[in-house]
């Protein structure tokens, strides 16, 4: 076996020299009754080639989204990934090494983790963000743990526009965490007014919401914080932020969002990244790891994890949050991407989405029977179409586009939605892209 | 004593230690910050500006500069290559991280990642349009209910702790559908810290068990904790001290005596991954750590995937979603209704870690099922070698042989000033990653040592020379040289109080001279 090192010889060698007559003995603590006698049923080794073929063939049967028109969005989103970014997070200093607890030999990934907390904490605006959690749906769970340590009370109001995911998985922690929350109905932009009160531990919203909708929540964060309530500001896009004025600004106390439109792949939903901000008074209660400045012993600047008397391998039970394993190398690949892009880059790259997003609306819009959901929008926008979009949707791939998330995906029984189509441009969204899905809708809604 | 980097020819010149004009030293390179290295204008990308078009931003667009920094395409490439080289990795040497499981992991299992077929598809596609995806999260759930004996697997948790908390809310899930409301859970006190937190979040008073004299559960302590008021024990089986619950049956029966359950942590499960199924320790629920038994990449921490295999009892609340397998072909279940009505719903985004699937599924099958024993063997083997080896120079807190990690604490240390923290630091110096220091907590000055199967026997011969002189060294009264330790090393020890009383968590810039006369 190619990946086992220890020869025939070595094994009888070192049986020998731990007093063992079989490797059997090894296993003599394990009740009789529960040791195998040989391999399980499943089957033998395979040398590269085979598993190369056997896993190639699994992936053949999947339309990729590079090989057609592609307008799906919907909290995960297809840009482009350059070549720099997947060679560096493959090198084996990287790739290979644990959580950094030995920080001397670890400033690799301890540097790169404090690049990302900055780069998370300018582009969002807020003070302070974490080494990453595990993805933008469980960074809403605990954004809403926090804000229920923070100000002592135990009810969170969901906007009706949060990712749908990003509502369940809310609702499955609370359930078991032990608090409430009440969830708006799509498409959302209710009347903060009328939410908030004082039980409420937080607000949750989206920026730009699960429908695209771009909307100025500093009115909202205003009416929180007079009722002593927190604003979480939840982003799914995150390259939006490149465009559009930061949940910093608006007044958000707390900041979840999902990085992965920068430096990861699709990836059929996972791994991604997590991102987590906040203010700097609220830095105690924050989940996650961190990672801080400080000097060694030759007065040297270095890095360490820090804060970690809130973590789990210290507190045990009275803990912030269970979490140990983040997502280093998904934020890695982040900071890489958001390195290369920079100021100019970032800034360029969410104008080409925008515009490519206000073009294709302003397409589909022509559409009889179709009409524009938005008032306003980044990259992603909702279409209501004269017929339930579940069915159109398949209809396009038969036609070989994949056109974009039918709403009754997330929201099967809600018939309010039932003809709601979420559209997304990318900077990797064609003229000739375009065109197909046009000439599709148009072809299929006559 | 190690030999290998003895001189082979007369030395030329004498050690020469001197301050360098950069701060490097040869191939270590002084690295600044990616915001130190501004130079306004720079891009490492090339993108066309978009034709002219009418914003629809609804007046929000952003005002003012975020304050990233441009950099070109070789200044971030010689950035980021030159942080790798600051890092300590599993393809670099020896990362005897106990309880981590710091396996190889093969290149094929990235390679097979990034296909297209499965990097570059979109979890909202049509299920029409991914039927390989399926096939593929399929084929790995076949593989884990085998190897683990259990009817059912759960595969949406992001990592360990994410398993664990979905382990003990279908356990909750379950109780509170026999209308059993029960506030206990009982976890030993050599468990992860992982578990109690676990156990905390889902609403449980966490009562700890103490280890008995040979470092597994105290049966007759459990059997005093026992009651109806029991939602669970959290057992890791082979436990942190790298030892097998023997009376692991008689436990199970206990416990399912008060009409409590099962749960086995499975961090461990190398030690016994083909050659034991964890469905005959009659447990209910068990999760798997993908990126330690199945070798994805740890990734600096992160991502992970973290499986649960459940029980029949369990079963029907694992989160969503599913696939199951209907009258044509694999079906995806993605809402509570009918069969998965009594799911406890959604604990992530989407399906999961797919890209964790693919490099955990590449393992095992390139193992195939006589590979995978082979992996428990070889990685018990080598553990039970080094404790063998250093029975003499380190003090074995727990006799008899172990499993794929072994245990010492500080006793071989009394008396010559030297703590586990210095002669982990020292071990550094010699080119090791150090072993888990501190952890588990039963004994004192823990150094917890995981070889796994990767390691071949010079491999580990070295590393025993290595701890046998550095043992000598302390015994003979050189603390000076622990203390300092480690030297050889991108920075020394850090001051690790001054970074968590005074935090500084991100880069701001230096105020100019006139903000700072202001």
């Amino acid at each position: 076996m190619r990946y086992l090192p220890l020869t025939a010889s070595d094994r009888a060698e070192m049986l020998a020299a731990v007093a063992a007559d079989s490797i059997d003995a090894l296993f003599s603590d394990v009740p009789e009754a529960a040791r195998l006698s040989g391999p399980v049923d499943l089957p033998r080794a395979m040398g590269e080639i085979e598993v190369e073929r056997l896993m190639s063939r699994m992936a053949a049967k999947n339309v990729a989204a590079g090989s057609v028109p592609f307008f799906i969005g919907g909290g995960v989103y297809r840009h482009h990934i350059p070549a720099a970014v997947d060679h560096l997070i493959q090198r084996g200093e990287f790739l290979t090494s644990y959580t950094p607890y030995q920080p001397e030999i670890s400033q690799g990934t301890l540097q790169y983790l404090f690049e990302f907390q900055t780069q998370v904490a300018l582009l969002t605006g807020m003070e302070v963000a974490n080494a990453s959690l595990y993805d933008g749906a469980t960074a809403c769970a605990e954004a809403v743990m926090m804000a229920n340590r923070v100000t002592g009370r135990r009810r969170a109001v969901l906007s009706g526009g949060l990712h749908p995911h990003y509502r369940e998985v809310c609702e499955t922690y609370a359930r078991f965490v032990g608090f409430e929350v009440s969830a708006e109905e799509p498409p959302g932009g209710e009347d903060p007014a009328c939410v908030v009160d004082r039980g409420t531990s937080c607000v949750v919203v989206q920026y730009p919401d699960f429908f695209g909708e771009v909307r100025d929540y500093s009115e909202l964060a205003r009416i929180c914080h007079d009722a002593g309530a927190l604003l979480v500001v939840v982003v799914t896009e995150i390259l939006s932020l490149g465009a559009v004025r930061p949940p910093g600004e608006m007044g958000a106390d707390i900041f979840a969002a999902e990085g992965q439109s920068l430096g990861n792949a699709l990836n059929f939903g996972g791994p991604h990244v997590g991102l987590f901000a906040t203010r700097d008074r609220l830095v105690r209660q924050m989940p996650g790891r961190l990672v801080g400045q400080t000097v060694d012993a030759a007065g040297r600047r270095g890095w360490v994890l820090t804060l970690s008397t809130r973590e789990q391998h210290i507190r045990r039970e009275r803990a912030t949050s269970n979490i140990c394993t983040n997502s280093g190398l998904c934020a890695l690949a982040f900071t890489i991407h958001l390195a290369l892009l920079g100021e100019a880059g970032l800034t360029r790259l969410a104008r080409l989405n925008h515009a490519a997003a206000v073009s294709l609306a302003g397409r589909l819009e022509q559409i009889p029977g179709i009409s524009l959901l938005n008032r306003a929008f980044f990259n992603e926008f909702a279409v209501r179409l004269p017929r339930p979009a579940a069915k159109v949707v398949e209809v396009l791939v038969g036609k070989g586009v994949l056109a974009g998330v039918p709403v009754s995906r997330f929201y099967p029984k809600n018939d309010a939605v039932g003809d709601l189509l979420l559209v997304a441009a990318t900077e990797m969204t064609t003229t000739e892209d375009m065109d197909r899905l046009e000439a599709g809708l148009r072809e299929v809604l006559s | 004593m190690n030999d290998w980097s003895r001189a082979v020819s007369a030395r030329q010149s004498s050690d020469a230690s001197y301050e360098t004009f950069t701060g490097n030293r040869g191939l270590q390179i002084e690295e600044t910050l990616i915001f130190e290295q501004d130079s306004p204008g720079h891009c490492g990308v090339d993108l066309p500006e978009p034709a002219p078009f009418t914003s629809r931003l609804g007046g929000l667009e952003r005002q003012g500069k975020i304050g990233l920094p441009g950099l070109s395409e070789p200044q971030v490439v010689r950035h980021f290559t030159r942080l790798s080289q600051k890092n300590y990795a599993i393809d670099a040497g020896l990362y005897p991280l106990g309880s981590c499981t710091m396996k190889h992991n093969p290149r094929l299992n990235e390679k097979l990642a990034r296909l297209p077929g499965l990097a570059d598809i979109h979890p909202s596609q049509p299920v029409s349009t991914v039927p390989g995806a399926f096939e593929l999260i399929d084929t790995l759930a076949h593989w884990l209910k085998t190897l683990t004996g259990m009817p059912a697997i759960a595969l949406s948790p992001a990592a360990g702790a994410h398993g664990e908390l979905c382990g003990i809310m279908c356990i909750r899930a379950a109780l509170e559908a026999r209308g059993d409301r029960r506030v206990r859970v009982l976890v030993p006190e050599s468990a992860h810290g992982t578990n109690p937190a676990t156990a905390a979040a889902c609403g449980y008073t966490v009562d700890p068990i103490p280890a008995d004299a040979t470092g597994r559960v105290d049966g007759a302590a459990l059997e005093a904790k026992l009651g109806s008021d029991v939602a669970a024990l959290m057992l890791t089986n082979p436990n942190t001290c790298g030892l097998f619950e023997r009376e692991i049956l008689d436990i199970a029966e206990a416990v399912h005596r008060v009409g409590a359950f099962f749960y086995c942590d499975g961090a461990n499960f190398n030690a016994i991954v083909g050659r034991v199924r964890p469905a005959d320790l009659a447990i209910d629920c068990m999760h798997l750590n993908l990126h330690k038994t199945f070798s994805t990449p740890h990734g600096g921490g992160g991502p992970g995937s973290g499986p649960v295999a459940l029980s029949e009892a369990l079963a029907p609340f694992a989160p969503l979603p599913w696939i199951v397998h209907g009258p044509e072909g694999l079906e995806l279940v993605e809402h509570k209704t009918g069969a998965a009505e009594k799911s406890l719903g959604r604990l992530k985004g989407f399906h999961g870690q797919m890209g964790m699937f693919v490099r955990a599924l590449a393992y095992m099958m390139s193992h195939g099922s006589d590979g995978l024993r082979q992996v428990a063997e070889d990685a018990v083997l080598n553990a039970n070698y080094l404790r063998a080896r250093l029975a003499d120079d380190l003090s074995l807190s727990f006799p008899g042989p172990c499993m794929h990690e072994v245990l010492f604490d500080d006793r071989f240390l009394k008396d010559t000033g030297v703590t586990t923290l210095d002669f982990a630091k020292a071990l550094i110096d010699d080119g090791y990653h150090p072993m888990t220091m501190y952890f588990p907590l039963i004994v004192h000055g823990a150094l917890l040592i995981e070889p796994t199967e990767t390691e071949g026997k010079a491999s580990l011969d070295r590393f025993i020379a290595a701890v046998k002189a550095l043992t000598a060294a302390a015994r003979s009264g050189d603390t000076a040289r622990f203390r300092a330790a480690p030297v050889h090393t991108p920075r020394r020890r850090l001051d690790e109080t001054t970074a968590a009383r005074k935090p500084l968590l991100r880069w701001r810039p230096e105020p100019t001279r006139r903000q700072a006369a202001e």
